[in-house]
């Protein structure tokens, strides 16, 4: 049976060539980059220069990087690290009501924990922060140390308009984080452009693996770490360094440099034509997200009268992978809190489906996608009591 | 341990939440750029570093000029003065 993977966005393959780069590290280039002999200090080079090439890839100077287990890690030592190093500059915090679970969290931890109070931006049906609103929300009496609100979403694909947002801020005196996982590597990101103080990258969204990531922390910031350790990452983050993860970053940061631009176009055409197809081809659909200010090889709906995961698993058995958008709150069988957030009624959020691709998939994959999705909804549709009773509703019977 | 105002300092070791032995570390790398007579401010919260830097200049050879007296800082200025 044919395979169409189009869920990229939770976990993509390690390209060839980044898995080459790695498997020296695993065995004879095995030494600790803290050692003080030779074995030691080449690999602290080679960890050096993997820093320059995320650097460049994000407009950054190789000092403004530290390495993390993951994009969620990056992010908690951005809020809480730069926070609790800030703490004369109020213990208020901004973050926008879709963020990811490790934003929303940390900042949770902070009011918890630290007596800070955490502000949730509301965003419009397009999945956009209102930048009135945060300049608002910034003038208000309780001032902010940080506001963190996402590049682009992995659930709709909205990208949100950082360098505005953050211009906002940067007038008020108020440090601003976005989490960049979802764009580094799918759209050009440049935080001098976007005038960001710290910006959370990831090795897997790359092409990269799992395991690894990073924060982009503006010159001279002061962060607290938020693991004790070592002199590891300039003594801002303890633990021996994952060498072959760090090196397999590097090595994807430089191949989504060079092919960034293609790339873009390409996604962007098979988000199209899959797009156009399933609302051509199924009734009752909603595209969610910006329509146009999105990811490029992002697609996500909602589709009226069926559940999402049932989807999936129809799907699934004609060899196409994707997902519901938001793995936590489907595993929960909760209602997206991100969808909820647009304002999109929770029956019909049930519904949400979400395709991801990359370089390796083809117009023969949204071909096949478009063959097996009108029938798989039109059969879940059949079963659906809902359904049923809201057809009959519009045939007047 | 010695206090001293309004010194002026060439360049700044900015180890504030970084974690020790990083106070012995990245200072002794600044001081090879400093030249001879000049002056290097290190910003640490580490209370060991009270100790640690005053017995590193004595031990090579540098001046340890003394602490700078900030009672708004929530962490320590030191100053060394690079005697060769």
């Amino acid at each position: 049976m044919r395979r169409v993977y189009l869920d990229h966005a939770a976990a993509t393959p390690v390209r060839r060539e980044v898995l080459e780069a790695m498997l020296p590290y695993f065995s004879e280039r095995f030494g600790n980059p803290s050692a003080v002999y030779d074995l030691g200090s080449e690999i602290k080079d080679r960890l050096e220069e993997q820093r320059e090439r995320v650097a460049q890839l994000i407009g950054a100077q190789r000092d403004e990087i530290v390495f993390t287990s993951s994009g969620a890690e990056a992010n908690n030592l951005a809020i809480k690290g730069l926070a609790l190093a800030n703490l004369r500059k109020g213990r208020r915090i901004i973050v926008s009501a879709i963020e990811h679970h490790s934003v929303l969290n940390a900042a949770r931890f902070l009011e918890k924990f630290h007596d800070f109070e955490a502000t949730f931006l509301p965003v419009n049906g397009d999945g956009l922060v209102d930048p009135d609103r945060l300049y608002k929300c910034l003038t208000g009496e309780q001032p902010a140390a940080l506001v963190s609100i996402q590049h682009a979403s992995n659930e709709v694909g909205t990208i949100q308009n950082i360098q505005k947002l953050a211009a906002i801020c940067r007038e008020q005196g108020v440090f601003f984080h976005t989490d960049a996982v979802a764009t580094v590597g799918q759209v050009p990101v440049d935080v001098k452009e976007l005038q960001v103080d710290l910006l959370t990258l990831s090795g897997p969204a790359l092409g990269g693996p799992k395991g690894v990531g990073a924060l982009y922390f503006r010159e001279k910031l002061r962060l607290v770490p938020q693991i004790h350790g070592g002199i590891q990452e300039n003594g801002r983050r303890g633990g021996t360094e994952n060498v072959p993860a760090i090196i397999g970053l590097g090595e994807a940061a430089v191949l989504a440099g060079q092919e960034l631009t293609a790339k873009a176009g390409y996604l962007s055409g098979l988000r199209d034509q899959l797009v156009a197809g399933i609302l051509e081809r199924v009734p009752q659909v909603v595209y969610t997200g910006h329509p146009e200010q999105r990811l490029p090889g992002h697609a996500s709906f909602c589709v009226e009268g069926i559940e999402g995961e049932a989807l999936l698993f129809m799907l699934s058995r004609q060899g196409i992978y994707a997902n519901t958008g938001s793995a936590c709150a489907s595993k929960a069988l909760k209602t997206s809190p991100v969808l909820c957030a647009l304002g999109i009624a929770p029956d019909l959020a049930q519904g949400s489906v979400v395709f991801t691709f990359n370089a390796d998939n083809s117009e023969d994959d949204v071909n096949h996608v478009l063959n097996h999705f009108p029938p798989a909804v039109e059969r879940l549709r059949s079963f659906s009591p809902i359904w049923r009773k809201k057809m009959a509703a519009v045939a007047g019977r | 341990m010695k206090f001293i105002n309004d010194c002026k300092a060439d360049a700044t070791a900015d180890l504030v939440y970084r974690v020790c032995p990083i106070h012995l570390l990245e200072p002794v790398d600044l001081i090879k750029d400093l030249k001879q007579g000049q002056i290097l401010e290190i910003l640490t919260d580490y209370d060991g570093a009270l100790e640690d830097i005053p017995a590193w200049c004595a031990k090579n050879g540098q001046e340890f000029l003394g602490v700078g007296e900030d009672e708004d800082e929530d962490y320590y200025k030191l100053y060394i003065r690079k005697l060769h």
